[in-house]
């Protein structure tokens, strides 16, 4: 497979305050083509800063080191075009006052030179994909009269609208309730798998993650732990930080902190 | 199993959503005994936060009928209003959002302290760092501002706020939800450690089953304003049989394993 995207002794800070805070540090990795990579931390772990960086999105006034290369492309990557950003909450991606067909079309029309006639068919196609009850109506449909869980679906066929070769879903399901959930992580996996898009699920729920994800890089602090198959990681963690995470999950196989007596 | 702390019998709740009538509650009844941890769960919009909301009366009800205590807690007001209020506490998701910004840790907890006339006001100092001790911070904290510590810490700050009062009940609304995994597992940890000593009831609102199942002695599953399933919170988690049970159950995170 060939390598999408390399990150090289990347280190971000941000200043603020007089002083300049250090939020990632020397991270280095590879994502291949067509790879699904979970980033795992807690608050503070530098996650979201790592998407940002990817991205080209970070603050003004931010220092940063190291590159970020995306050998396929040979030049700097065009956001929307070349990579796709699915952020937790889709009301504030979503521009209120325009309809759903409006928007998707835009980025259609922006990135694949479409028509807007031709924009809004290919917007209801995508409504479909991401299987949207009644992709028509919900073309004329604003944002506030979904829910969060289809709002979710629109801002994912938003950022596929392009066809990018790279998906960020940065904690992209932490807001909706755990059914909710597993319906979006699915559909993200069904969309990546058959576009051949490389993906970056970045969440703080390492079993989410287990469940999406071909590898697993574990970030605390501002760097990078530790990074391997997502099995290799939750059946043989090397690093103590990724044992503790992993002790700290509440599965529905862990045994109750009452008493035994109490819950029989 | 002793006389139930809080009955509620028959609640019922009705919003108008863009001209559509929807009900948030639709007949629910449930009871939670001293010392015991009930857990609401189920999607969003299934009405376990309206459910907590009536039982704090920040939601007024339709219909139904809340015991706590074996007083009518919906016809309480006034002066007896504010004394039930003392035993029964809500802390939620967003510490953030349940506290002034720019109190202190001390101004916080000294609220409940005087406005219930718990502690005078010479004594409430040491009562402050009582408190702190107790949800395992530092007295040294009081003086630091409510936005100037961790969300661990401020959660444990509004629980040290609930618990300042005496309550026999806590109403919990995704209390953890918003916490880092590794905080999560002290808290509720305390939970249990104040739960044991001083027999105080919970009220767990949740849509995570695996904390539920660590934390919970019963559950109640709601869909669409109605329980749909309650029993012991092992028992119904390792074989649910409503649908939204099995639902739930089948959507937790699981940890992917070799093989």
């Amino acid at each position: 497979m060939s390598v999408r995207l390399t990150v090289e002794k990347l280190g971000v800070s941000y200043r603020g305050d007089g002083r300049e805070t250090e939020v990632l540090k020397d991270v280095s990795f590879e994502l291949r083509a067509g790879e699904r990579l979970a980033i795992i931390g807690e608050s503070g772990s530098g996650k979201s800063t790592l998407a940002l960086a990817i991205a080209g999105l970070l603050p003004a006034g931010s220092r940063v080191d190291g590159n970020v290369r995306w050998p396929e492309l040979g030049r700097q990557p065009i956001n929307g075009r070349d990579l796709g950003f699915v952020f937790q909450d889709p009301s504030s991606s979503l521009n209120p006052v325009l309809t759903i067909g409006e928007q998707i079309a835009e980025v259609v029309r922006a990135h694949l030179g479409m028509a807007w006639r031709e924009a809004y068919a290919h917007a209801e196609m995508l409504l479909g994909r991401v299987r949207l009850p009644d992709p028509a109506s919900a073309l004329r449909a604003f944002p506030h009269q979904l829910s969060g869980g289809q709002r979710q679906r629109v801002a994912i066929a938003e950022a596929i609208a392009a066809r990018p070769s790279l998906l960020i879903a940065d904690e992209a399901t932490s807001a909706l309730d755990t059914i909710v959930q597993a319906d979006i992580v699915k559909l993200i996996e069904e969309l990546v798998v058959e576009d051949g898009v490389s993906l970056m699920f970045i969440s703080h729920d390492i079993a989410l993650a287990s469940q999406i994800a071909d590898r697993i890089a574990v970030f605390r602090h501002g760097r990078l732990v530790e990074i391997g198959e997502a099995e290799q990681i939750v059946d043989a963690p090397r690093e103590a930080y990724t044992k503790s995470l992993l002790a700290a999950h509440m599965g529905l196989d862990t045994p109750s902190l009452l008493s035994p007596e109490a819950v029989a | 199993m002793s006389a139930p702390l809080l009955t509620a019998t028959g609640l019922r709740k009705r919003f108008d959503s863009r001209g559509r009538a929807v009900d948030a509650l639709d007949d629910v009844s449930f009871e939670v005994a001293p010392g015991e941890t009930l857990a609401l769960v189920g999607p969003s919009g299934s009405g376990k936060t309206t459910a907590a909301r009536a039982l704090m009366r920040l939601t007024e009800l339709d219909g139904g009928e809340v015991r706590f205590d074996s007083e009518d807690l919906l016809a309480l007001k006034g002066a007896r209003l504010r004394a039930v209020r003392a035993r029964l506490q809500m802390v939620f998701q967003d510490p953030r959002a349940a506290f002034n910004p720019r109190a202190t840790v001390a101004r916080v907890l000294d609220d409940p302290l005087r406005i219930h006339g718990i502690v005078p006001r010479a004594r409430r100092p040491e009562a402050i760092a009582q408190l702190l001790r107790r949800v395992g911070l530092s007295p040294d904290l009081a003086t630091r501002a409510i936005h100037d510590i961790s969300g661990g810490q401020r959660q444990r700050v509004a629980i040290a706020r609930a618990i300042a009062t005496h309550p026999r009940l806590i109403v919990l609304d995704e209390a953890v939800s918003a916490l880092d995994v590794s905080v999560r597992g002290q808290i509720l940890e305390l939970l249990l450690d104040l739960q044991r000593s001083q027999d105080i009831a919970y009220l767990f609102i949740s849509h995570d089953l695996g904390v539920v199942r660590a934390i919970a002695h019963r559950v109640a599953i709601m869909d669409k304003g109605r329980i749909v399933e309650t029993g012991g919170a092992a028992g119904v988690i390792a074989n649910p049989q409503s649908s939204t049970g099995q639902a739930l159950v089948a959507a937790a995170p699981k940890l992917r394993h070799r093989g």
